[in-house]
């Protein structure tokens, strides 16, 4: 017989309440009690095989504690491969800004995120910043956020504005580059320079992601082995085709996702 | 003289190099990654590589958005 206790197991007996585990806690008094996902109080009596939470509010994970979180989610297998892993991000905007926080969410070890531009107003109808943060450095920016995400990611940004021949270079011993310009030109380098300089690191760029077209026109190609593209290839961000945080947010998402199939080996590469 | 051109046949000038070809296309060679006969092209090369007949031409275009 046991309970579940902030995901780990702890041994049941007959008439134990939540008072029982808040005392063997010990340390600050927990002030946030859920049974099953209700909230409880102490006097809450407890039933073989109950899921509790007892937390201090305001309290942060430490890195066993967030490890074990991410382990009982996504499996102990999943999970150890990911918190090995660097990713980089070219770009911070609509989907750079996505795909950093999905990914730590997921655990990933660490991210390597370059940008050279600062949070405007109107990035904030797609991008993840917030309004407290217009005119910070989206590095700064997005490093703050990711550390309200999930502390225990590595983040290491550099603020420089990216050039064709210094991604080979910046990037070199990451597993995974994600392309997320907003510059055409930009994403035609960013796969050019990949190809020539970066062999053996996977890679995942992103074409036309504008407006509100059809959800299931964006869809992932591969390229090349281990090279894929995500979007429709046709929506460009234009006038009256703005980016918009659903599209973009659905490539995105499509992007972390493969760097995720990628790293836990689900593409075959050799089809 | 005739090439491939994403999978389909197209007749071209002969010696067009790929920056000129890109252009009568209506494509901004900037946002153009070219795959030549399996290889991919240095960003120079477009302005030097004359396509020869029977060439492989992938073009991989990229929209803006981001």
């Amino acid at each position: 017989m046991a309970l579940l206790v902030n995901e780990k197991e702890v041994p049941f007996h007959t008439g134990m309440t939540l008072a029982d585990l808040a005392r063997a806690q010990g340390g600050d008094a927990a002030d946030i009690l859920l049974v099953n996902g209700y909230p409880a109080t102490v006097q809450t009596a407890l039933f073989d095989g109950d899921q509790c939470w007892l937390w201090k509010r305001g309290k942060v994970p430490s890195a066993d504690e967030m490890q074990h979180l991410l382990y009982a989610r996504h499996s102990p297998g999943v999970q150890a491969c990911l918190q090995e892993k660097v990713v980089g991000i070219m770009g911070l905007g609509g989907l750079g800004s996505v795909v950093a926080i999905a990914l730590a969410r997921m655990g990933i070890g660490s991210l390597l995120l370059v940008d050279y531009d600062v949070v405007e107003p109107t990035n904030l109808n797609r991008q993840q910043y917030f309004v407290d943060q217009i005119g910070q450095k989206k590095t700064t920016a997005l490093q703050d956020i990711l550390r309200r995400v999930n502390p225990h990611v590595s983040v290491v940004t550099i603020d420089r504005r990216l050039a064709e021949d210094d991604i080979g270079v910046v990037f070199k011993g990451v597993h995974v580059l994600v392309e997320c310009f907003d510059d055409p030109a930009m994403k035609a380098a960013g796969l050019r320079a990949a190809l020539h300089h970066l062999p053996g690191v996977f890679y995942v760029g992103a074409s036309g992601l504008a407006g509100y077209g059809e959800n299931n026109a964006i869809r992932t190609r591969r390229l090349y082995p281990g090279i894929y593209l995500v979007g429709d290839e046709v929506s460009a961000a234009a006038p009256g085709a703005g980016l918009m945080a659903a599209r973009v947010g659905i490539a995105a998402h499509h992007q972390a996702n493969q760097v995720v199939r990628l790293l836990l080996g689900a593409e075959n590469e050799a089809e | 003289m005739r090439i491939l051109c994403n999978g389909e046949a197209r007749e071209i000038a002969s010696g067009i190099r790929v920056t000129d070809y890109l252009n009568q296309l209506g494509l901004d060679a900037l946002s153009v990654v070219v795959e030549c006969d399996g290889k991919i092209l240095t960003r120079e090369e477009y302005g030097s590589h004359a396509l020869q007949d029977g060439a492989v031409l992938e073009l991989i275009r990229f929209v803006g958005g981001g």
